[in-house]
């Protein structure tokens, strides 16, 4: 019985991590991406990657324009003797050999880093999502929750007991029956 | 330079009326009420000294540059040619560009500093052959 209970709540909170990790790895943690950086999610077998901490990582930072360590550094054989020439007189290198050299030591550019995510369509739009989703359980509420309409709220009810309070002559004389014009039989 | 840049083109922002900001004599930048106020001049040439350490290596360079670009302030052309000097004795023309990159940013909405700054640099960046993003295309995303 008591692993049947919680069997369901693990799910749900598989879920709501998973839903998270997803919205977050779409649309990249603030001004933090990496390319080493996996999220720790479920493993199937128990095995889970994560980034190694202990080693110097890289990141695009508009604050941190060095990081710890050039983007790519397993070079290929071409990279390498572009390396090789970078030690050179830097005015004997093509544009895109620069962009290249560039291209190796960094992931995003700083317009890259600073280009608009668009992220506030998805917050925007989860927004209408879930007041639209509330306005169906309001509804479904309204129809299957709430007990029968209470009969002295009918408008028959109401000028019947309007009518009965005028007759007693509720606060006559600065209040209910005060606005009453009793000899035309209207309010004032 | 720049400070006094900053301040009078700001015109009405609240950020003219604070103090000239603090410069210690530490990396940490912390304020002291008392004691001796290092002046801009002291300030440069500090870096300027820090940059041109002959035998400079990678990690110092990182570190100088990342330092100095969370200061609140945009470098004087003067420590930025020193540290494209450092980076032309790593070898490392990417870190020259990404410094250059940096500059643009850190000028936020004073338009008119980093144009500036690639004037004052012309020299150097054509003797280093160091290209600006803006000649490699990558200042648009």
């Amino acid at each position: 019985m008591v692993s049947q209970c919680q069997q369901p709540k693990k799910a749900m909170q598989h879920l709501t991590a998973r839903r998270v990790a997803g919205l977050l790895s779409r649309r990249g943690v603030a001004a933090f991406s990496s390319s080493g950086v996996k999220m720790a999610s479920h493993g199937h077998g128990g095995v889970t990657e994560q980034t190694d901490m202990s080693v110097p990582l890289y990141w695009d930072r508009l604050d941190t324009p060095l990081p710890d360590r050039p983007y790519k550094d397993t070079l290929s054989d071409a990279d390498k003797s572009l390396k090789q020439k970078e030690k050179g007189p830097w005015n004997s290198l093509s544009k895109e050999e620069k962009l290249a050299l560039y291209r190796l030591t960094f992931n995003e550019t700083y317009a890259e880093m600073k280009k608009p995510t668009g992220e506030w369509k998805t917050v925007l739009g989860g927004i209408f999502f879930f007041i639209g989703f509330t306005g169906l359980v309001v509804l479904w509420q309204r129809y299957y929750v709430y007990p029968p309409h209470p009969r002295t709220l009918d408008d028959e009810w109401q000028a019947m007991q309007v009518k009965r309070m005028l007759d007693m002559r509720v606060n006559p004389v600065e209040g209910f029956s005060a606005k009453w014009d009793y000899e035309k039989g209207q309010w004032k | 330079m720049f400070r006094a840049a900053l301040r009078l083109s700001v015109s009405g922002a609240r950020s003219l009326t604070r103090t000239r900001p603090q410069y210690t004599a530490s990396i940490a930048a912390r304020s002291y009420s008392h004691g001796k106020q290092e002046t801009d001049e002291e300030f440069d040439a500090r870096w300027v000294t820090y940059f041109n350490k002959p035998d400079i290596d990678a990690w110092e360079l990182r570190k100088g540059m990342n330092t100095l670009i969370g200061y609140d302030l945009v470098p004087e052309p003067k420590i930025l040619e020193a540290a494209l000097r450092a980076c032309r004795r790593l070898n490392d023309l990417a870190s020259a560009i990404r410094i250059l990159e940096a500059v643009k940013d850190k000028s936020g909405p004073h338009k008119e500093i980093y144009p500036y700054v690639l004037q004052e640099l012309q020299p150097t960046l054509s003797e280093l052959g160091i290209p600006t993003p803006e000649e490699l295309g990558i200042d648009k995303a």
